[in-house]
């Protein structure tokens, strides 16, 4: 299947991580299917449902039986350190400037300006 | 001798514009290589070039003179110049040594920090999720290479943009870019007309990202999107707080989605530009260099080991 020729050129790490990405950027808990349309790339869905099955087995995910299937959403307080460390250290480095100094940060703060010629850039590009 | 001396602390002067210049002319990935290291080059001449004019003063002075076992007086220019100049030599590489030093620590620390935290068992893959109101997305740089993203910033997104965002923040991992900020911040610390070249290599950074995750996810115009998107929710998030300094240039997001949404142009002959960059160095390198020999040769004749 070419779809799945597409899934294997990608680490499995990159996958897990856009999976988690969709399932923190929805609102409620979302289904295999659900999960794939929200998906920037194109998965099979047996792939999402592995994916999710093992960001399970993995603990960061739950998930509830519904109807024929599972419904999936990501562990609010996450029980292990994991979760924890990432918000301590958010925290700890954003606390002074060094962050900016050696973490590249993906979007720099906008001075008044920027934001105007940003929407018209927007804008213009449609 | 002392002219030449000069040479490298007035040199760091050129690199700002010079530097601008490369990133306009040069491939992203290119001019990151190209300026970072001619302004670690020129950062080190600059140090050299003022460890060599307290020297000079130093040796003037019959206690170190003596020391030196010097026969003959050290023949330099007028004392008038001599010691003034080695007297602010002191001051100017204390400041540098302390602020150098309070940079090493601190950044070394804000590493330590990363890696510790990154070490731990991955949450997704290389994601960690950090739940936070605030819109914001970094790389993490350690081993294993991570990125850390905000719930906000993750709803601010649509699916393919968060692609874009991740490809960019990988690309910072698998790059090495951190290793060209640290030598970035170092450098400015050495040299005050090194200050704003630390922005353009980290505008530098940027864009050679930018161009890699355009790449990856084969979509310019959605990278730019991503990109534009992330930054005025970061925008719009953040509480309004008065505004001392307006900018008056550009900052550098819109130029980021500036030249995503341009084509995806073949840059313009940098030849030239990176000539300037080669000659730049080169020329600091020689001059502290032939100073640092004259000096040495002087010594040596002071000593008597040496005829004039």
């Amino acid at each position: 299947m070419t779809e799945d020729a597409r899934d294997e050129r990608r680490p499995a790490g990159g996958l897990e991580a856009s999976v988690m990405a969709a399932l923190w950027a929805a609102d409620g808990p979302l289904t295999p299917g659900q999960v794939q349309a929200g998906l920037g790339a194109d998965l099979a869905r047996t792939t999402v449902t592995t994916i999710l099955s093992r960001l399970h087995d993995k603990g960061v995910v739950e998930r509830q039986r519904r109807g024929r299937g599972f419904v999936y959403f990501p562990v609010q307080e996450v029980q292990d350190a994991h979760g924890l460390t990432a918000r301590r250290m958010h925290t700890e480095l954003d606390r002074d400037s060094d962050r900016e100094t050696v973490l590249a940060r993906f979007v720099a703060q906008l001075n008044p300006d920027d934001e105007r010629i940003l929407r018209d850039l927007l804008e213009s590009d449609g | 001798m002392t002219a030449l001396l000069l040479l490298p602390l007035l040199l760091p002067c050129a690199l700002p514009v010079l530097a601008r210049r490369a990133l306009a002319r040069l491939a992203p990935a290119a001019a990151l290589w190209a300026v970072t290291l001619c302004a670690v080059a020129l950062a080190g001449c600059s140090l050299a070039a003022l460890g060599a004019f307290v020297l000079i003063g130093l040796l003037r002075l019959p206690l170190f003179a003596a020391f030196g076992e010097f026969i003959h007086p050290l023949h330099t220019a007028s004392a008038l110049i001599v010691v003034p100049a080695a007297a602010t030599s002191v001051g100017v590489l204390a400041v540098c040594c302390w602020t150098l030093v309070r940079s090493v620590l601190r950044q070394s620390r804000a590493f330590r920090i990363a890696r510790t935290e990154a070490g731990r068992r991955p949450a997704a893959g290389d994601l960690c999720v950090v739940d936070s109101p605030r819109p914001d997305a970094y790389a993490l740089p350690g081993r294993p290479h991570r990125i850390v993203v905000t719930t906000a910033m993750l709803r601010s997104l649509d699916g393919p943009e968060r692609e874009a965002l991740f490809a960019h923040e990988r690309a910072h991992n698998e790059g090495g870019h951190h290793y060209f900020l640290a030598a970035a911040e170092l450098a400015a610390h050495c040299h005050p007309a090194l200050r704003p070249v630390r922005t353009t290599i980290r505008l530098a950074a940027e864009l050679a990202a930018d161009e890699a995750a355009a790449a990856r996810v084969g979509d310019r115009r959605l990278t730019a999107r991503a990109i534009a998107r992330a930054a005025l929710a970061g925008h719009a998030a953040r509480t309004p707080r008065p505004d001392f300094a307006a900018a008056a240039t550009t900052g550098p997001v819109p130029q980021r989605v500036q030249a995503l949404l341009g084509a995806p142009g073949r840059p313009r002959a940098g030849r030239a530009v990176a000539a300037l960059l080669i000659a730049c160095t080169a020329l600091s390198g020689a001059a502290a260099a032939a100073g640092l020999v004259d000096f040495h040769h002087r010594v040596e004749v002071a000593q008597g080991e040496e005829t004039p």
